[in-house]
């Protein structure tokens, strides 16, 4: 009996179950919309902002973009690029970003893996403790962590903020990626010890391939901290030359006070590469990769 | 190939003991099973040898080797999971060659023993496809040849079967006992099912509450069980225990139930003359009730019993017969034609001469 209305097949029995599915299911599919149509308007509006001339901009509202005569320009985008050092600041983005998140998920990883797997004394208590710095706040850190920054000549180097993103970044990968390790089946593990292999072979052989989802979301998300952080820049990254773009964007505002066209332009140079690595990655959220494993 | 050996064993979680004075030796080229209820200690037992449990007590040897600080990898075994325990994502072939290639055996080493194995299996045409998409059936093989390719001194096996559905069960018992006999290693097979036990064994250790209660061939433990534990455990269904008095006169022995008045047969007089006065336990086999009206010949009808028939099973050619009267309950396993009908008494006779008798204190079985 096809009671869902799941498979396509063939009868009236078949069609009217389908479309009472589709009915039951309409108001939710309304809200999603009109959520997401909530969510995205703003944004939408920025992106329109961006391409229109200054004097459109700062005359009438977005809306009004789409009547003819049509005026829209790059203009916004080659000269932030250009003048305002944008470009240079997305390479600064990135050199701070990528070890910014490979370097805590790495170091993370290990840990997460000695915390769920390797069998030493105070290994809970250590877990707990590391759990627990997750409530210190980011602000209470800044002048310890810039004294001892100081102390070690690192201060406005590229080395001194991958080392500060890792400290803030670390807590919270060791937590998810440790509870992530210890669901996977003890099984496998204990196989590949006896197969010959050693604990960083069964890291890199086993646990890291079949985390993947883990680390894929994981890595997202402290790459998007990373790349949206503007306090730590500020604070650790005094050389204007090293500035990512929320530095920049930052001094855009208070340079140029209400010039939106280069402010929307600016913004949406900074939120590409984030939709990109989301569109990108976004299937290890729902990908499970474990999938036959164990009998299932 | 190698002899396995535990000596004085004993592994401890805390505060139970998951296995107790284990001494068992087990020759080259066996194929042990080690049997019994869940909890029993049988796993543990398996994982002690193949390292991935430190014993608390005790030496285990594999070959002449000790081997208790050994790690797993260099003890020179291989295992069986009972969930298969497949390196999701890595194909068939992967899986087998894992080991062998973190062991820097060459590549065309490798390419042959997998290939040999998989043919052996059955699974050479499977050898690119990835865990999940495998039956359970195919992801036992797989795991089986990821042993076999190792060519190990011992196979530990940790019920291999249990995930699979019953008629594949079957087919690869008998498998399984081929692959022992075409390999000529020794099996190590752990199991809770007495009837894989008896099927495939050499010899059956039988466990119970970490303490090994017997170990001798399939033939052995069904007909001279050493204790209570084995009687009961081994053979399906299980046999039936009557507390019963040894009474008698000059030459002739009888054992009182209650309700039950049972000669003793001449050949087994000897032998409980010594408890005579005394209570001890009966243990019979449901085979041994025969209905009265289908006696077997060559079975004396002196043990005649009746009792109230409680519930039937038809198996197509034998009868299981639930049976009551008064405080006992037992199980007969008859000739389908015996006339019973649940709520009738029914007419039955035992084979007194396949009794089992048993210590009541000691529960250890009594033999000349």
């Amino acid at each position: 009996m096809n009671i869902r209305g799941t498979q396509s097949s063939a009868g009236p029995q078949g069609f009217m179950a389908t479309l009472k599915g589709l009915v039951s299911r309409l108001p939710l599919h309304a809200v999603i919309i009109i959520v997401a149509l909530l969510w995205m308007t703003p944004a939408f509006g920025l992106l329109v902002s961006s391409f229109r001339p200054s004097t459109a901009v700062s005359s009438t509202g977005w809306w009004t973009a789409f009547q003819t005569p049509f005026d829209f320009t790059l203009q916004n985008y080659s000269s932030v690029l250009s003048q305002n050092g944008m470009a240079r600041s997305f390479v600064n983005s990135l050199i701070i970003s990528i070890p910014g998140t490979i370097i805590p998920i790495l170091v993370a990883g290990f840990a997460a893996f000695a915390f769920a797997w390797m069998k030493f004394r105070g290994r809970d208590i250590l877990f707990m403790f590391v759990v627990a710095l997750l409530v210190v706040p980011i602000q209470m850190t800044l002048i310890p962590v810039l004294r001892l920054l100081t102390n070690i000549n690192l201060v406005g180097s590229f080395p001194g903020i991958w080392l500060a993103h890792t400290a803030y970044g670390l807590p919270f990968c060791v937590f998810l990626l440790r509870n992530f390790f210890a669901q996977l089946p003890k099984e496998l593990l204990e196989s590949a010890y006896l197969d010959g292999a050693s604990n960083l072979r069964v890291f890199f052989r086993l646990v890291l391939p079949l985390s993947v989802p883990a680390v894929a979301s994981l890595a997202i998300f402290q790459f998007l901290w990373v790349w949206n952080d503007l306090l730590v820049a500020l604070v650790y990254l005094q050389d204007p030359a090293k500035a990512p773009m929320t530095v920049t964007i930052n001094n855009l505002v208070s340079s140029f006070g209400t010039q939106w066209q280069l402010l929307t332009a600016a913004a949406f140079i900074s939120m590409i590469l984030p939709l990109v690595i989301f569109l990108a990655l976004q299937r290890y959220f729902v990908e499970g990769i474990t999938a036959g494993a164990v009998k299932g | 190939m190698a002899e396995v050996r535990f000596e004085n064993v004993t592994k401890r979680f805390g505060e139970t003991v998951a296995v107790n004075d284990l001494t068992l030796e087990i020759p080259d080229k066996e194929f042990l099973v080690l049997v019994g209820p869940s909890g029993c200690g049988k796993s543990t037992a398996l994982r002690l040898l193949s390292g991935l449990e430190e014993a608390n007590e005790g030496d285990i040897y594999i070959g002449e080797r000790l081997v208790n600080d050994v790690p797993s990898k260099d003890r020179n075994i291989a295992m069986v999971f009972q969930s298969y325990a497949l390196y999701p994502h890595m194909s068939v072939y992967d899986n087998m060659a894992f080991g062998l290639s973190l062991r820097k055996v060459p590549k065309a080493d490798i390419n042959r023993r997998v290939n040999e194995a998989a043919r052996i299996l059955g699974i050479d045409e499977l050898l690119k496809r990835k865990p999940r998409q495998l039956s359970g059936g195919q992801r036992q093989r797989v795991a089986l040849g990821r042993a076999i390719v190792r060519e190990p001194a011992a196979f530990l096996l940790d019920e291999p079967l249990s995930n699979l559905d019953a008629k594949l069960r079957v087919q690869t018992r008998a498998e399984l006992v081929k692959l022992h006999q075409r390999l000529e290693t020794t099996f190590i097979y752990v199991t809770h099912d007495q009837i894989e036990a008896m099927t495939m064994a050499s010899r059956i250790a039988v466990l119970d509450r970490g303490v090994l209660q017997q170990v001798g061939t399939p033939q052995e433990l069904y007909t001279r069980p050493g204790n209570v534990f084995v009687a009961g455990f081994i053979g399906s269904p299980a046999m039936n225990f009557f507390d019963v008095t040894i009474e008698g006169e000059t030459d002739a022995l009888y054992l009182d139930s209650g309700d039950y008045r049972l000669p003793v047969p001449a050949q087994k007089a000897a032998m409980l003359r010594a408890y005579l006065g005394k209570k001890l336990k009966l243990g019979i086999r449901p085979e041994d009730i025969h209905a009265k009206e289908f006696l077997p010949s060559g079975i004396d009808p002196s043990a005649a019993v009746s009792a109230k028939v409680d519930v039937l099973e038809l198996m197509g050619n034998e009868l299981f017969v639930y049976l009551v009267n008064g405080k006992h309950q037992f199980l007969a396993r008859l000739d389908p034609r015996a006339n019973a009908r649940p709520g009738q008494d029914i007419e039955l006779v035992f084979n007194m001469d396949n009794l089992h008798a048993f210590d009541i204190n000691t529960e250890k079985a009594i033999y000349d």
